[in-house]
């Protein structure tokens, strides 16, 4: 039996950058609130201390933020006729662990989704007729609309300070800015960031050859900057250990550099770390939570009651939490019905290596951060006539050098080998002289593509892993083809001497790194047969659990997710604030 | 329950009585956990925890005798590392740039039994897709891998170990290694401990010199990577223009030490 705790208004579980978000909206509101937290505490000074923070064997090959499999992990399989099998190690995605979650080591791309991405079937529809949409791609509208998402990708943004150009003020197009982005109010915090060698020469290339390139919206900061929460970050050095590692500079945006240092003083707000949540408890009715219990590094269980139970547990968490608990209608995949776990989506990682000629070109690659770089988005999501391409999607292409740790980050042309004096050869004479561009696009829910519980193995506490059942559909990896070529035709224009095209192909595998930006298993919708949470992320089934995270996306654009996350952990508190707490209860009726 | 002080305004934070009544009021009290000992961390409204030690500064790794490999083992890996790195105009080799005593130390740590990676079973055969899906921690793999190609060498090359080849004889079995050809006994394979080996020789190459490998920063000089220089703002618009200073590791520079 679990020991029971004192009532809480509300608990939160995980403490990464949605609950904090989420923590402080709500201790704003006079609520007694408690976060409950799997890692451990971690903050800039001890934690990402800059006599040690830029150490690529710890951080990036050991991975010593992250999760560690052992805690958990998940099972995977392409199809539901293979045998799914643990990820010993994480590869393919990097799930965080600790106070600030993934948000500590992301790299800092600060995207907001396109206006069509919200009501991608209906727009599909209206522009190509149904018809263009396969059978088997369940992709959806999410329910709101991008001018519903405006003011809040705005507070994240302001969060956050992105240094970035807007490309449409009020829907007048802005030079040097994305021409494609929805008409934001307001400019960016911040300017955007300056620009080394590699990604200038990506800009005008790319613009000569007729494209509208603009710096990439970015978390790393281009200034000094206080944000309305009275947080003061720094500006970024460029430093070049950025994604996967914290920041020893205050410069990038996370928990710890925008809301924890407000969050932590106020006296309603109590964080538990090293306490993993096991699962939602429901009432008797089923449709009302009463609480979490969870587990401390003893091992001992404890209930925590509260009125109001918010997942903000990362994607991956979430889903599960949401299996374990019964909260929703688990999906069948072998008929199509259920909502949990369906429209597991993922982000297609296409990208194009460039060799230049060392004698001309020096980039200096270890010059560089995270979300540093220039953009170009005539290639993404419905930028471009898809009418004849047999194809829907596409990605953000980008010249991003995020920095050239040299353990991970040495590539050498096809063809050199592997070890030996000629190895060492190709790999100096490449260090300096080789430019990546990257297309991170579009992933498009499929029917068979889902998230549920293993029938066979289990975490250190005995419970199911998740398990995913995953490929690339088919339309995705025409997509990918598409704009790998495209990409392919900058690269050589800027002057590689050879540009080795990397499109993403199938099968889907666990084990080389692609993005952290795994989405959906409980959609958000308007229509409960085909969503888990209405368009306030609130739980149709028990409407006092909300759950904030990518995995509400229906499907996946041709963007990063986090600036989406962050507006909807906004817009979901502003909804509690504002509407749930007058009256608690469904927000929308079905 | 009391208003609370929010801290960037000094004002108290919004605080509506009417938006709590409905929510069940039970007295805030402050959880003790006492009686389950400091197990789990409490942090309260009370600023920021600065916990020191909280995680540990890496510790500069020093020469001396083998942690985990054998004298032999030890032998064979700095044979390896010597042929996967040799020694020619742009670099010592690998055995000279520490990469036997990185790998070495790595495999007595949590690396080396894979403490932190899920190695609960069944272990079962995966397709390629799915990763490494044995029951093979590295520092196995070494023990059991670096005896099969001792093994190995004695039964195919005239009862000679891999120690007396010639490098050209080095570099082809290496070579049939990678391609996993060198038939080895046993439940490692070769292909899986040259990997392996080819792995962690780089990760010693061209880690921080505190792990024990790349001394002197060797390969990142030999390279051009400047180390843990962490502010680069005034190079970011040096287009195509050298870096010039010279690399700093997180223990600091040779030079910096006193002389004499
Ligand atoms: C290497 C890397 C690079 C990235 N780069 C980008 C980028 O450039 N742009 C972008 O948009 N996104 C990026 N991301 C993704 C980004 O980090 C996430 O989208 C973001 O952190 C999600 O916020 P979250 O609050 O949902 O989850 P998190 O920030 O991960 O927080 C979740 C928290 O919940 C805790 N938790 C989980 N389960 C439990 C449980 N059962 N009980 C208690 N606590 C629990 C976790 O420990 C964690 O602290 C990147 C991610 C990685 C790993
Ligand atoms: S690149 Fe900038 S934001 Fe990223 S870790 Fe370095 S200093 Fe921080």
């Amino acid at each position: 039996m679990a020991r029971k705790l004192p009532h809480k208004d509300v608990v939160i579980v995980g403490l990464g950058w949605t609950g904090s978000i989420i923590a402080n909206e709500l201790c704003d509101e006079g609520l007694d609130v408690v976060a409950l937290e799997r890692g451990p505490w971690r903050d800039t000074a001890t934690d990402f201390n800059i006599g040690y923070a830029a150490d690529e064997l710890r951080y990036n090959s050991r991975q010593e933020l992250m999760l560690r499999p052992a805690q958990t992990t998940v099972t995977a399989r392409n199809n539901a006729g293979q045998t799914a099998l643990p990820m010993r190690q994480f590869g393919s995605f990097h799930p965080g662990n600790g106070v600030g979650g993934a948000g500590v080591h992301w790299a800092g791309i600060t995207w907001r989704f396109s206006p069509a991405d919200f009501r991608l079937r209906s727009h599909f529809t209206e522009r190509y007729g149904a018809q263009a949409i396969p059978d088997d791609m369940t992709i959806q509208d999410w329910g709101l609309t991008y001018e519903d998402m405006e003011p809040y990708y705005d507070r994240f943004e302001y969060l956050a300070g992105v240094s970035g150009k807007a490309g449409n003020l009020n829907g007048q197009l802005q030079d040097g800015g994305n021409p494609f982005e929805g008409p934001r109010k307001r400019e960016f915090p911040n300017p955007p960031m300056a620009q080394t060698y590699g990604p200038t020469l990506f800009a005008e290339t790319a613009a000569k050859m007729g494209y509208k390139p603009f710096p990439i919206p970015s978390s790393l900061l281009s200034r000094t900057y206080t944000n309305p929460l009275g947080v003061t970050m720094g500006q970024c050095t460029f430093c070049g250990f950025c994604t996967n590692y914290g920041c020893a500079n205050y410069s990038k945006a996370s928990a710890q550099t925008t809301v924890l240092p407000v969050l932590m003083r106020k006296s309603n707000f109590e964080l538990r770390t090293l306490c993993e949540v096991l699962k939602v408890n429901l009432d008797s009715t089923g449709k009302k939570a009463t609480g979490v219990t969870y587990v401390d590094t003893s091992g001992e269980e404890l209930e925590q009651t509260a009125d109001l139970v918010i997942l903000c547990a990362f994607m991956l968490d979430n889903v599960r939490l949401m299996l374990l608990s019964g909260i929703g209608k688990p999906y069948d995949a072998s008929t199509g019905t259920g909502v949990v776990g369906r429209n597991f989506c993922y982000q297609m990682a296409n990208q194009v290596v460039g060799f230049f000629d060392p004698a001309k070109y020096n980039f200096n690659n270890f010059i560089g951060g995270g979300a540093t770089g220039m953009a170009i988005d005539e290639l993404n999501n419905d930028n471009f006539d898809h009418g004849p391409l047999g194809f829907l999607g596409g990605g953000s292409t980008r010249c991003a050098p995020i920095g050239a740790e040299p353990i991970s980050k040495r590539p050498t042309p096809p063809g050199t080998p592997a070890w030996g004096s000629g190895w060492k050869k190709a790999m100096r004479d490449s260090y300096l002289s080789n430019l990546s561009v990257g297309c991170e696009a579009s992933s498009y829910a499929n029917r068979g593509n889902f998230l549920d519980l293993d029938p066979t193995y289990t975490d250190r506490l005995g419970r199911p892993l998740m398990r995913i059942t995953f490929d690339f559909p088919e339309n995705d990896v025409k997509m990918s083809a598409y704009v790998t070529k495209k990409v392919g035709e900058i690269v050589r224009a800027m002057g590689a001497q050879q540009a080795v095209e990397y499109p993403r192909t199938g099968p889907w595998s666990t084990v080389p790194y692609q993005s952290t930006h795994v989405v959906g298993g409980t959609a958000m919708g308007a229509d409960p047969s085909t969503s888990v949470v209405n368009p306030f992320l609130q739980s149709w089934d028990v409407p006092n659990v909300f759950t904030v995270g990518a995995n509400v996306f229906p499907q996946n654009s041709g963007f990063n997710p986090t600036g989406t996350v962050g507006a909807l952990a906004f817009r979901a508190a502003d909804a509690i604030r504002s509407h749930y707490l007058k009256s608690p209860g469904p927000l929308v009726h079905a | 329950m009391k208003p609370s002080k929010s801290p960037n305004t000094g004002q108290p934070s919004v605080f509506h009585t009417s938006r709590r009544r409905f929510l069940a009021t039970t007295a805030m009290g402050l959880v003790a956990l006492t009686a389950s000992g400091a197990r789990a961390k409490l942090l309260f409204g009370t600023g920021l925890p600065w916990d020191s030690g909280s995680i540990e500064p890496p510790r500069q790794v020093l020469p001396g005798p083998w942690t985990f490999f054998t004298p032999r083992e030890g032998e064979l890996v700095e044979a390896i590392v010597e042929r996967l790195i040799p020694a020619d105009d742009l670099s010592v080799s690998g055995k000279d740039a520490g990469c036997a005593v990185f790998i070495d130390r790595q495999l007595s740590g949590h690396y080396g039994t894979s403490d932190r990676l899920y190695m609960k079973g069944p272990f079962q055969p995966g397709l390629p897709t799915q990763g490494d899906q044995t029951d093979l921690t590295p520092a196995k793999t070494y023990r059991q891998g670096l005896k099969a190609l001792d093994d190995h060498c004695r039964r195919t090359m005239n009862g000679k170990s891999f120690t007396d080849l010639s490098p050209e004889q080095k570099d082809k079995l290496l070579t049939a290694m990678e391609a996993g050809e060198a038939k080895f006994e046993g439940p490692v394979g070769s292909g899986s401990l040259f990997s392996l080996l080819l792995q962690n020789t780089m990760e010693g190459f061209f880690a921080d010199p505190i792990y024990g490998g790349n001394r002197d920063m060797v390969s990142w000089k030999m390279i051009g990577f400047p180390g843990t220089r962490y502010d680069y703002r005034d190079h970011v618009l040096k287009h195509n223009q050298k870096y010039t200073l010279p690399p700093v590791s997180i223990g600091g520079r040779g030079d910096w030490a006193r002389k004499g």
